[in-house]
Formats: structure tokens, sequence, C-alpha cells
């Protein structure tokens, strides 16, 4: 009979003796992996709870949008490595930034060399956020707040000036800031970039050095200026300015935009090993 | 056919007024058109022309000052230029004094690191050797546009600041009386930049709490007019 499994349980153990304890060995071990195969998926699932990466390390200004994630984060688990861009094409909306005799404006020459930028970077492997992509004009704290919300990105502004040999490239960082921090312990917004200017200078003499192996005349290392788009953004921040706007034939700078995007492409790849991502956000470089 | 006499007389009096009218005429328009002029000055010119007067007085012994402009290597470089003038001890006279100097520019033009329509409206020095240097709107409008033309500027006052006038500490710039965000939309204005690092605080301030850092970075307008109402005229630094 089928249910009769006492006996067909005692037939089969007096004839095959062995078979329990296979049967005993193959659970034991059955558990075991089921054992070590617990810990990690808890350590894979909630980090999206414990490290959301919309959260910024720093206290927002007053009146300063809400940062909100890109739609190439929303769904993509915070991996604890350098993968996001972010780019800044700068000034924009009624803010033309420098003008050249032949009717050249900055505001529009960064919003197509970026694209050519965002190229060379998604390449490498980087999601990149642009701060604008048409002709807006968002403010400083804004724009800031795009990188600040964003874990294990780097920040690049572009600019164009009016000054300067045309045909070089010059990236900036911020000089030396007080750090500081208060009461709560975060990263005060005007302050934002302190704990991190020694790795923006990374960055920065990393891009500067290919630049100026493209660009005759750019100078070897990155330079420090106290560039007001910097000093709120709690990311390696870096930015490039090109010159000049000045040229008399806007082909002139069109040629140096694939430079232009393949050093910081290629710099901030060779930056991504340096860069150990903090594992909480608010927790300093 | 005679006219009537009245008729001559009136027809006389036509062509004087004529003649007279031809004669004034070009004269006032000449007079309008200078006091036109006159009201085409901007108020910021006018300011300017007030607050100019920053008296050099030849008693006062000649020194090398050092005045920072372009070096002319097209890099965003900086170099010296002695200048033989008769500065004043008092560091506030003395900062107006090589401040001016400055913006009346070097003799190549190429090398001006600031505006030429820019000017220097005032400049105040706090008892903790904070600066605080009040520009025209100019400096901010008639700047090249960019981060090196921007920092050159900046560079310039502050260094020719430190080599003239060791009492400066640090200086915060303001354009027409205001704090503002960056200079010509790029470099930050909103801080405190550092002059003199290493410089002890003058007298007065050592008997008062001296202004942290950050304190001196958050300079507001307010609260640079608080700081300013409680110290005289005259400057609080001496030498």
């Amino acid at each position: 009979m089928l249910l009769d499994v006492g006996r067909f349980v005692q037939k089969t153990i007096s004839r095959q003796p062995w078979l329990p304890l296979f049967v005993l060995a193959a659970c034991l071990a059955a558990m075991r992996v089921a054992a070590a195969q617990v810990p990690q998926q808890q350590s894979s699932a909630p980090p999206a709870a414990q490290h959301p990466p919309t959260s910024p390390a720093v206290v927002p200004p007053p009146g300063a949008a809400t940062p909100s994630p890109p739609a190439q984060t929303a769904t993509t688990p915070p991996r604890a490595a350098l993968n996001i861009v972010v780019l800044d094409p700068a000034h924009g909306g009624t803010d033309l930034g420098a003008r050249g005799t032949g009717g050249i404006h900055e505001s529009d020459i960064v919003l197509e060399f970026v694209a050519q930028v965002r190229t060379a970077l998604e390449s490498q492997g980087f999601q990149v956020v642009q701060t604008r992509q048409g002709n807006a004009n968002p403010s400083f704290d804004d724009r800031s707040a795009m990188a600040n919300a964003q874990r294990g990105a780097i920040f690049v502004t572009l600019h164009i000036a009016s000054t300067g040999t045309p045909g070089t490239a010059r990236v900036y960082v911020m000089n030396d800031m007080a750090p500081g921090a208060d009461a709560t312990g975060l990263i005060p917004w005007d302050r934002a970039q302190a704990p991190f200017v020694s790795l923006s200078r990374k960055l920065g003499d990393q891009v500067q050095g290919l630049l100026a192996q493209k660009f005759k005349g750019s100078p070897p290392m990155a330079q420090m200026a106290s560039v007001r788009q910097l000093r709120t953004t709690a990311a390696p921040a870096i930015a490039v300015e090109i010159s000049s706007v000045t040229v008399e034939d806007r082909t002139q700078l069109d040629h140096m935009a694939p430079g232009i995007a393949d050093a910081i492409a290629r710099g901030a790849a060779a930056f991504r090993p340096t860069y150990v991502v903090p594992a909480n956000p608010g927790e300093r470089p | 056919m005679m006219l009537p006499r009245w008729r001559w007389w009136f027809l006389a009096a036509l062509f004087l007024a004529v003649v007279i009218a031809a004669i004034y005429l070009p004269i006032l328009r000449r007079n309008i058109k200078q006091a036109a002029k006159l009201q085409q000055r901007s108020e910021e010119q006018a300011r300017r022309e007030l607050t100019q007067p920053t008296v050099i007085n030849p008693s006062d012994p000649k020194v090398k000052a050092k005045l920072f402009w372009a070096s002319g290597a097209n890099d965003g470089t900086l170099s010296s230029v002695v200048v033989e003038l008769p500065l004043a001890s008092d560091p506030v006279l003395r900062s107006k004094q090589v401040l001016n100097t400055l913006l009346a520019g070097p003799v190549d033009t190429e090398l001006r690191t600031l505006p030429p329509d820019a000017a220097l409206l005032a400049f105040y020095l706090l008892p903790d050797g904070t600066a605080i240097a009040d520009f025209s709107e100019a400096l901010g409008t008639s700047i090249p546009s960019g981060i090196e033309s921007e920092q050159m500027a900046v560079d310039s006052i502050t260094r020719t600041l430190e080599a003239n006038v060791p009492q400066v500490r640090r200086l915060k710039i303001l354009i027409h009386g205001q704090e503002v965000e960056t200079l010509a939309g790029h470099l930050d204005l909103s801080q405190a930049f550092v002059v003199n690092a290493n410089t002890p605080i003058g007298p007065r301030a050592a008997t008062s709490s001296p202004v942290p850092t950050s304190e001196a970075q958050q300079l507001t307008p307010a609260a640079t007019t608080v700081k300013l109402a409680a110290s005289p005229d005259k400057p609080a630094t001496k030498p």
C-alpha cells in the first residue's frame, strides 16, 4: 500500500543501512547553505532604507529648492563607489555669461560642450546628471543641491572665459576653507566644500594634467580660486574654464570640445579608484 | 500806395526780433547742450567725484609702494611694479591711496586688472584688522567675465594691500555699499579674503575678543553697520 510508509522505511533500512546517514548528512548540508545565504541577503537589501540616496549631508540654505533624485538614480541602489558625475553648464537664462565680439555667448557654448562631455563620461561608465538642460538659470544653491543629493558623485562646472590665451583650458578648485560643523554634526551649507577640498584638488590635477597635454599653454596643475559655485558643493568639485569667447571664429572653440570632453572623462575615471565614498551620508570623506 | 507809418514800425520790429533770435538761438542751444551733459553725469560719477579726493599730502614721506597688475604673460599671473608715492602713515588713508593708484592703472593699459571706470567709494578698517572696501558698480559690471579675470582683480587688490598696508588682515569687498554674491558671476564675494594672515591684531582689538574666522567670513551689511557704528570716524587701528 502507498500509505504503509513505516513498513517501506523498515524494509529499506534493513536492506540499505547507510541510507539514513546519507539523508541526515544531506539535510545538515542544506541547512548550512541556507544559513550562509541569509546574512548576504540582509546586507544587500536594506541599504536603500539605511542610506537614502536623496538625503543630503549638508544643512540646506533657507529657501533652497529641495533636492530631488534624478530619474537615473531613483531605481538604482546606491553603490559605495564613484559612479555619478554632475555636469553644470554655467549661466543660462538671462545670464548669458561672457560675450564675444562675434555674438558668441558663454551660456550657449557650454551647453554644447556639456553634451560632448556627457557622451565621453557615459562611455567611461558614469551616470551623468545635468544641472540644466535648456536655457534655464538655476541658482548657485539649486545647482549645488543637485550634487549634494547624490552619493558617490563628483561635480564639474563648465565655463568659457573672456580672457586668457585662446585655445587653452584651466581647472580651478576651491581655496582652502576652514572646516566647520554645526551642533548636529552636519556640514554647513555655506562651507559644504570644506571637507572635499583635498579630493577636489586631486581630481583637478588629474583633469588639468590631461588638458595640458591636449592644449598647449594650459597650466600643468589645477589652480585655486574662490569660485562661488564650488563653495556650496559637498562633493569633489572642479570648475573648467576654456579660453575664450574672444576668438574670431567660433569653430576654434568647437574644435576644443572633443579634447575637453575626453580630458574630463579620463580624469574622472583616473580619480575613481582614489575616491572612497563615505559609507553613510553625512560622513566626511 | 503808401504803407501806414505804424506798419513800417511793425515790420522793423519784426526784422529786429529775427536778427536777435538768429544771434541768440545758437547761444541758447549751446547752453542747453552743456546743461544736458551735466545732467547725464550718473549718480555714481558724482559720488566718485565727491569721494575721490584722497589727498596725497606731498609732505608725507615718499615710499616705494608695490602695486600688482597683470604680468602680461596672459596666464592669469600678476607682477609687482614699484612706484614711489607719498603715502600716509594712517592705514586707512594709505589703503585708499594705494587702491586709487591701482585703479588708475599701469602705464600699459593692457596690464590693467581693474576696470578704468571703477572707483573706490569707501574704505574702513575694523579693530580686528578686517578691512571693508566699497567699490562702485563698475567693478562688477565692467570687468571681463570669467574666473581668471575676476580672480586677478581680487588678487591685485589683496596683494597690493598686503604689500603696503600690513595692518590689514582680511578684506571684505562691497559693491556700492552692498554685499554681493559674486564679482561678475564667478568669484565669491560673500566671504572675506585673507590679506595678511600673520599680522598681529591691533592694541584696541586685543582688549575685545577677536572676530573668529567664521564670523569674519560671514560679515553681512547689517553686521558691518553695527561694527562701524561702534568705531569712530577716524581709523580704529593706528600704525
